[in-house]
């Protein structure tokens, strides 16, 4: 039995609400189906015509899908959230002090907190990174913190991402999108805004601008390109933060600084939000094919002459190995005890771990170390017996590449289908930015759905959809 | 503003008013098939030299009938200047330079390439066309509008109309300079047939058949045709109405960046070369080399102002 965030355990006629969706499902229930429906539909013209759609890798370049979006909201409590902003922003500045300690005096591995080899072996530990410190001492200037509940009282972070997390602009074109179709709910119920994210992402951002900044920080954001699938997210953000959409080719190194060439002439950035992975960035210090980076860009950042956002070598710390060191982490930073938990997780570079978990492959999710977009890993109870011992085999091949953990009941909210109301998993995903001044982080976040019902992979390239999330007002 | 961002202003306006301006040819040699049948092989081998086209055609196609023509231009996407391949450029820089657009504008680039798109994914047929010429024309409009109601007046306008005014006159310049043999005082059997046809393509090719009845009383001549053309200021297809527009907005920009560009004084001179005449002139310099003078000129200063504005490395 899944828990359901609308109907709590219990999902039948007598349901009862839980306390944070009976005013909305006053208002539901007194809406005529049909004109739901019909709302329901009208919104993917919405999306198509705002050109909210992504490009899938691999496809005729003209392919653009959108992600499907689901009208019912997902309301979280004031006191829900008070307690999961706490947790996350404890856990953000974990993060940004683990970052500094790895790549300075690395206390952590001289306490024996963490694996010597964990590090020194990791891919995502960038020793270009060694001895640098970024401009405000801010590493991850923006996560998206990943959760899921399992019961009324119980989340966990399944991933950090404290690379370049991506989304935030369906966060807010689901808010728009809602905003204009159902207006009487807003006036209803108290819902927290987020629509000052982008506004507050600028100031973040300028905050962390580096010394040799002059005036008023100029922030850019980088981009593959438009052929990349997030280069809607991309422009959508420059153009409403009010800052420079560039490419590699429109930037170049002028005297001590990155500038981008206007009608003007060149013109430096003091901070670089950056869309492109570490290896693309500079092709003098990382991969030398790269067109998509800046050539000599590292040498400028080390001698603090921008900020690049999120710095460079940040994988680390939402390295799926290092994950399982979390609370860990937490604790050896803060002194406090985690307020979020982590999922329990096998290493499986472990023996005794890797015995179980190839004992127990049928129950477990077994993901890949360094992977994401739900790519690579096994959901055991979904899989088919063939698929199963196909993964022992990559599992056996390589142990230290994989970690497992236990299948969670995800909890459901309930999605509007041809046949009513009926309950899909979800996951969430907070927006988080930091600045020397403080962490700031954005009232809800992305619910992302699995459509398809059973399915607990809400990624956007296997089925998933989206949802508005709503943090009601105390 | 990014150099680069110019650089997709200016070639997204150039391409939506140049899908118009194809459609107008479509229209126009529609047009006289319809009325002069007999002419009609012939007028469409003529539209498709005027957009520029002919190898691109010969090289997949044995001869000029409407529907050939008609779908090589509108829908043929191995053809860079079709209606949709332009359409389909249009967006991507629209895509390119989203920061500088209003959501207005954007979602009418968009939704013009959507339906276009839709509407030009199989062949139009005869029945058909009408309409779909008129939606091409109403598209484009809506893209005008949104521009025009909701864009700052600031130089990301002054590269839109640099774009839009470049494209246009050269599409003038073309459709005269294709046809300029008709309008040749020495060789102008005035009145017959052939001459009425030839001169009724020209004015519908850039949809001034009824503007220029209006203003001429009807009085149909090569010289006043080509004076319409070439030299009133009142038509917004004229080189000479291009030209004020592209020196106008030139000079917005000259005064907004407070420095002379070599593209300044190059603008100046062109509308000069135009603006400072009359037609008598012009026919004694001989029309196509007046013509063949202006495209080389226009195409140097709109390779000037990339450099000006740094449209690339």
């Amino acid at each position: 039995m899944y828990f359901d965030e609308m109907f709590g355990h219990t999902i039948d006629d007598e349901a009862q609400e839980r306390a944070p969706y009976s005013d909305y499902s006053e208002w539901f229930h007194s809406q005529d189906p049909a004109r739901l429906k019909k709302k329901a539909m009208e919104c993917e013209g919405f999306f198509r015509r705002t050109g909210i759609t992504f490009n899938v890798y691999g496809q005729d370049e003209a392919d653009e899908r959108l992600i499907p979006f689901d009208i019912v909201p997902r309301i979280i409590a004031a006191k829900e959230w008070n307690k999961l902003s706490r947790g996350i922003e404890q856990r953000v500045k974990a993060i940004n002090a683990f970052l500094y300690d790895i790549y300075h005096r690395q206390e952590i591995l001289r306490a024996g907190r963490i694996p010597h080899h964990l590090i020194a072996q990791n891919e995502a530990f960038l020793p270009q990174m060694i001895g640098v410190t970024p401009p405000g001492g801010i590493y991850t200037h923006i996560v998206g913190t990943d959760l899921v509940r399992t019961d009324d009282d119980q989340f966990y972070v399944l991933e950090d991402n404290a690379r370049t997390p991506s989304g935030v602009s369906y966060m807010l074109e689901n808010r728009e999108t809602m905003l204009q179709m159902f207006p009487e709910v807003f006036t209803k119920l108290q819902i927290r805004p987020v629509s000052d994210y982008p506004a507050n992402l600028r100031r973040s951002l300028a905050e962390c601008a580096p010394a040799a900044t002059k005036n008023e920080p100029v922030v850019a954001v980088l981009t593959p390109g438009i052929h990349n699938s997030a280069y809607f997210e991309h422009s959508f953000l420059a153009d409403q933060m009010g800052a420079e959409l560039v490419e590699g080719h429109d930037l170049q190194v002028i005297d001590g600084r990155i500038a981008m060439r206007t009608t003007r002439g060149y013109t430096p950035i003091d901070v670089l939000y950056r869309r492109i992975d570490d290896d693309y960035l500079d092709p003098m210090n990382f991969r030398p094919d790269s067109l998509l980076g800046v050539p000599g860009i590292m040498d400028i950042y080390k001698a603090g002459g921008i900020t690049i956002a999120n710095a460079p070598g940040t994988g680390i710390a939402d390295d799926k190995a290092i994950y399982s060191y979390m609370p860990d982490i937490v604790e050896f930073y803060t002194g406090e005890k985690a307020i979020l938990e982590n999922v329990p997780t096998w290493r499986c570079s472990e023996e005794d771990s890797l015995k179980y978990v190839l004992d127990n492959l049928a129950d477990l999710v077994v993901k890949e170390v360094h992977g994401s977009g739900g790519y690579g890993m096994l959901v055991g109870p979904t899989s088919s017996k063939k698929e199963i011992s196909e993964f022992r085999a990559k599992l056996k091949a390589k142990p230290s590449n994989y970690i497992a953990q236990p299948t969670l009941s995800l909890s459901t909210v309930p999605i509007l289908t041809k046949k009513g109301l009926s309950p899909r998993h979800v996951d969430l995903r907070p927006y988080v930015l930091v600045s020397p001044k403080g962490v700031d982080i954005v009232p809800g976040g992305l619910t992302r759905v699995a459509l398809k019902k059973g399915s607990l992979v809400v990624n956007s390239s296997q089925g998933g959809g989206t949802k508005d999330t709503w943090v009601l007002e105390e | 503003m990014l150099g680069k961002t110019a650089g997709g202003l200016f070639w997204m306006f150039r391409y939506l008013e140049r899908a118009e301006n194809t459609a107008r040819l479509v229209e126009a040699g529609f047009r006289i098939a319809l009325t002069r049948s007999k002419s009609a092989e012939k007028e469409w081998q003529s539209i498709i030299k005027t957009a520029g086209a002919s190898a691109a055609f010969d090289a997949t196609h044995d001869s000029y009938t409407g529907p050939n023509v008609i779908d090589f231009l509108l829908r043929d996407k191995h053809n860079p200047s079709s209606v949709i391949s332009v359409i389909e450029a249009a967006r991507n820089n629209a895509k390119l330079v989203r920061t500088a657009l209003t959501r207005e504008t954007w979602e009418a680039t968009n939704e013009c390439w959507m339906t276009l798109s839709k509407l030009l994914s199989k062949r139009v047929t005869e029945q058909e066309l009408p309409e779909v010429l008129t939606t091409i024309r109403q598209q484009s409009a809506l893209v005008r509008g949104a521009t025009h109601g909701t864009m700052m007046r600031n130089d990301i306008f002054n590269f839109i109309r640099l774009g839009t005014f470049f494209e246009r006159a050269d599409s003038t310049a073309r459709i005269l300079d294709v046809k300029y043999y008709v309008l040749l005082p020495s060789v102008s059997l005035v009145g017959s047939s052939l001459d009425n046809v030839q001169w009724e393509t020209i004015l519908r090719s850039v949809s001034a058949f009824r503007s220029y009845n209006w203003t001429h009383t009807g009085k149909m001549s090569p010289k006043s045709i080509a004076d319409f053309l070439v030299l009133d200021k009142r038509m917004p297809r004229s080189l000479a109405f291009c030209c004020v527009q592209i020196l106008d907005n030139l000079n917005y920009l000259r005064e907004e960046y407070s420095s002379d560009l070599p593209s300044f004084e190059m603008g100046d001179k062109l509308n000069q070369s135009v603006n400072n005449r009359d037609i008598d002139s012009i026919f004694d310099e001989g029309l196509h080399e007046f013509l063949r003078r202006f495209l080389n000129n226009s195409n140097a200063l709109s390779v000037q102002l990339q450099k000006d504005y740094r449209f690339t490395e």
